[in-house]
Parts: structure tokens; sequence; C-alpha cells
């Protein structure tokens, strides 16, 4: 199993799940995050204060897949995020020890196949 | 309106009260569409409502109100009261004429900034500006003029309380031309754009409800009987609307909306506009009930098709401000309006001099915005680029956030601060 690890644009979530979807990739974990990807700052003025923001607002996706999947889930994952200019963000991929799902006490490869329980 | 007649002390407090009431609306106006969008682009929209304080307020003092209310030619005043040379402490009615000014310079304001719904987070700020100053010369002040300032409609009789003509079906008539114009959101259509404060948007239309009692009940333009009749059916139409749009949004979807709510509030306001001081309370309460399922409808087909008037300009104003102007050719008394009655009272021409009156007010302020928009287009282009509308306009048009928490802001103390690339 892999950990993969994708650091977003906000704005390109919604095509990134689209993609994903797309991908049959179900399960992930999203958080909202602040980062510097080497983008411009962009100067903000508020009276006589002026200030470069450094940071930029960023999603943080997070994403335990089998072997096979990854390929797949990095190419959705690319996809929906490119724009094309700096700061589009990072996709990391990690190996992951052990996995459990916590409500079948299923282990590993069982644990990150997504079960089709009443789907749509 | 004859000058010599003395200011009356009743009359220009009212009027002063109401001034402020009016002015009040733009910046509620700026909350009711603020809430609507999405944060990142928020202070720009409340900004588009907030700049037209400025330049439509400057726009008017230079020349606008002179075009609308001078002279007497059918189409446009002259230019006597330009800068507002004339516009001074004598009667006009029975108030000075500088308070008659201001109180028309709050109209002329909200107007522009209604037309603002339409271009939310896609169109930038200069050219809106431009748009701004131009529409109150080209299309406010002309309109105005025609209804209020002695022009061809006035003439023809139509009834206009407090402006459904000249402020509603004018802005939504060049919202929808923009809409147009500007083509759609990048993300219209292809993701879900949410309202991003909904108690903001309801703020705004509590606030806007509040302003409109100075709108409609100040437009009799004294402390007189007419005036109670305007403020109590300004009371009375949004009620109706309010209690018919619940009824109907709980009928389909089996649960009334706070969003829907502040519309209905704004949609009853709009229809009872044009009728205000002319119509019975029971009739206001009619028109504000009668007045909503078009609204209603028309929100929910517009949102199914490519027509991104982001903010429904049209389907609130337009066919608000239409069917209360209709109305009004029905419900209009003759012991209200002193001179002509609606068709309850056999009155069948009105209702034709009421659609005349939407027809040209609609046609007009759609052809001229159409060319204004295109005029501004070839010094400047209207639209945001894609980065910075997908950044949102709050920080590409305005270097600011609405909700910032300063982490990450590195403060700068050289003030040729430009885009730098970062260390």
């Amino acid at each position: 199993m892999k950990l993969v690890v994708a650091v977003l644009r906000p704005e390109r979530l919604t095509d990134v799940l689209a993609a994903l979807y797309r991908a049959q990739v179900r399960g992930f974990t999203i958080s909202r995050v602040e980062g510097h990807g080497g983008e411009l700052a962009e100067v903000q003025t508020y009276r006589g204060t002026t200030v470069k923001m450094e940071l930029s607002e960023k999603v943080r996706l997070e994403i335990g897949v089998s072997d096979h999947f990854v390929d797949a889930t990095v190419r959705a994952i690319i996809e929906g995020a490119r724009t094309g200019d700096v700061g589009d963000g990072k996709i990391f991929v990690l190996p992951v020890e052990k996995v459990y799902r916590i409500r079948t006490g299923e282990e590993d490869q069982a644990a990150v196949t997504p079960v089709d329980e009443g789907t749509s | 309106m004859s000058k010599g007649e003395p200011v009356q002390a009743a009359d220009l407090a009212w009027m002063l009260v109401a001034t402020a009431m009016v002015l009040l609306m733009t910046p509620a106006l700026g909350f009711f569409y603020g809430g609507m969008v999405r944060a990142k682009n928020a202070l720009n929209t409340i900004m588009m409502s907030v700049v037209a304080l400025g330049v439509v307020g400057l726009t008017w003092a230079v020349i606008g109100y002179s075009l609308a209310f001078s002279g007497d030619g059918a189409f446009l005043g002259d230019t006597r009261f330009a800068l507002l040379s004339g516009v001074d402490l004598a009667a006009k009615g029975s108030i000075p004429h500088v308070v008659f000014f201001a109180y028309q310079a709050s109209f002329a304001i909200i107007t522009g900034a209604l037309v603002s719904g339409a271009v939310v987070e896609r169109m930038r700020f200069r050219p809106y500006v431009a748009f701004l100053v131009l529409f109150t010369v080209v299309v406010y002040a002309p309109v105005a003029h025609w209804v209020w300032g002695g022009g061809w409609l006035a003439k023809l009789g139509a009834l206009d309380f407090a402006g459904g003509t000249v402020v509603h079906i004018d802005a939504a008539a060049a919202a929808l031309v923009a809409a147009l114009v500007l083509r759609p959101r990048k993300d219209y259509a292809h993701q879900a754009i949410l309202p991003h404060n909904v108690p903001f948007t309801l703020l705004g239309a509590g606030l806007l409800w509040f302003g409109w009692f100075g709108f409609n009940a100040g437009s009799a333009l004294g402390a007189n009987p007419i005036a109670g009749l305007a403020f109590v059916n300004t009371l009375l139409a949004p009620i109706a609307t309010l209690c018919v749009w619940l009824l109907l949004d709980s009928w389909r979807s089996g649960r009334v909306t706070a969003v829907g709510a502040a519309t209905a509030i704004v949609v009853g306001l709009v229809a009872i506009t044009p009728a205000a001081g002319y119509v019975s309370p029971r009739a206001a309460l009619l028109i504000g009930a009668l007045a909503t399922p078009p609204s209603y409808f028309a929100l929910l087909y517009r949102a199914r098709t490519r027509l991104d008037d982001s903010l429904d300009v049209l389907a609130a104003h337009g066919l608000g401000g239409a069917t209360g102007a209709l109305l009004t050719g029905v419900f209009a008394e003759r012991v209200y309006t002193g001179s002509t009655g609606g068709l309850f009272e056999g009155n069948l021409r009105q209702l034709g001099v009421q659609a005349l009156g939407i027809a040209a007010a609609a046609l007009y302020s759609g052809v001229a915005t159409f060319v204004l928009l295109r005029l501004i287009a070839l010094v400047s282009p209207l639209r945001a680029s894609d980065r910075d509308e997908r950044f949102g306009l709050d920080v590409s048009q305005h270097g600011e956030e609405a909700y910032t928490r300063g982490d990450g802001a590195l403060l700068v103390l050289r003030a040729d601060v430009t885009k730098e690339k970062s260390p």
C-alpha cells in the first residue's frame, strides 16, 4: 500500500475530486493548509500597512491506495490540479507500513479496497 | 412644484431623513450581494456598490442631476444645473432645491450599484467604474427625465411612484446585457458556486427594507398622507411576497430557505416601488403576492441556462419591477394619484402606458449598455484574466482579502513595492 499526499490549489479541488471519482478512487481525506511553493507573493495594503503574503492557501489531500492504484491516482490528481502556473502543488507517494479499517478490523489491502455499499 | 411656495419644516425634516435612508440602501445592497458570492470575491462585490457612492454621486452633481431634472425636453434636460449651479435653498415643491438634489442623488447611486449583481466575480474594477459613470449620464439621467423630469413618459401619464421603471427596469435591462457581454464565470455551470455568507445577505435585505421606507415614502417629497400610504404599502407588499415565497419554497423542496427569504423581501420591495403612493394597502398585499411567482420561477429557470446573471438582477429587479409597474396600471386609484386610475377604475389605457414605459426603458437601457460596454472594452478589457478570476478579485483588484489572518504576511517598509519573486 501507499499513501498519496498531494498539496493543491484550493480552487482546483473540485476538478481533482471529479478526476479521482472518474478514476474510481473513492476514499480520501482533505485538510486546509497554508504553504509556500515559490509563487509570486501577493502585495496587500491595509491603510498604511503594506505586506507581502508569503503563504498561500492550499489543500492537502491524503489517499491510502493499493500499489496498483498509485499511477491512476497520481494521474487523476495531476489532471485536475494543473494550471501551468507556479504554485500548482506537489504529490508525494509514501510507503505505508500497516493499514486497519476501524469498522471491521480488516488489514492492509482489504482495508484500502472500497466497499460499494449503497453507492448512488 | 411651483417655486415660491415656502419650505415646509415637516416636509424638510422627513426628506432629510429619507435621503439618509436611501443612501444606506447602497452599502446594504453591497452586503446583500456580498454574501452571495464566494469569499475570494466578497470585498470586490461589496466595493462595486460602495464605489457607486463615490463616482455616481460625483457624476450626479457634475451633470447627471441637470440632465434629469431641468428643461422641458421630451427626452433630456439641459445643463443649467450642471455643477450644482442654481441648486440653492429656494423651495422646490416644499423642500429646498438642494435637498431635492441630494434625495435624487441617492437614487442614481443605487441604480448603478444594482447592475453589479450581473457581473460579479469576473469584471475588472476600472472598466466597471467607467461603466457606472457612463451609465449614469447616458441611461439613468435620461430615463429619470422621461418619467420624473417632465419628459415624454410623464406627459403620457405613466405612473411610477418611486422608480420601478427608472431604477429597477433600467438596472435589470443593463444587467442582462452586461451578463451577456461579459459572458459566464469560468466556473459557472461547471462547479457549484455557493454563497459564502448567507447572514450577510439577510442583513443586507433587512437594511434594504429599512432604507426602502425612505425610497418609497420619501418619493411623496413631503410629510403628507401619501407618504404615509407609501410607507404602509412598503411594509405590506414584502410581507405578502415573503409569505408566498416561503410557501413556494416549502411546496417545492419541503424546506424554507434563508436566501429565499432575503430574495423575497427584495422582490416585494421592487414590486411595490412604482405603486407605493398610488394603490390601497389591500392592493399592496396583492401586488406583493402576485409579484412572487414570476421572480421565483425565473430564478430557478435562469440557474439552468447559460445566462450567468450571477445574482439574478433580471429575475428580482426586472421581473419584480415589470410586474409591479403593470399592476400599478391595474390597481392605481384616482383618489391617491390625483390624476388617473388603473384598470380597476375602467382605465385600460393606463395598462398600455405602463407597458410602454417598461418596454421603452428596458430597450433603451439594454441597447445603451451594450454600446457603452463595447466602447469601454476598446480601451480596457472588461474581464479579469483567468488567473485573477481563479484567485479571486479581492486580491487581484484591491490587494486586500475579506478574511485574512495575517499568517505569513511580511511587513514591507519600502514605499515602492512591486510584485517580486519571493526568496
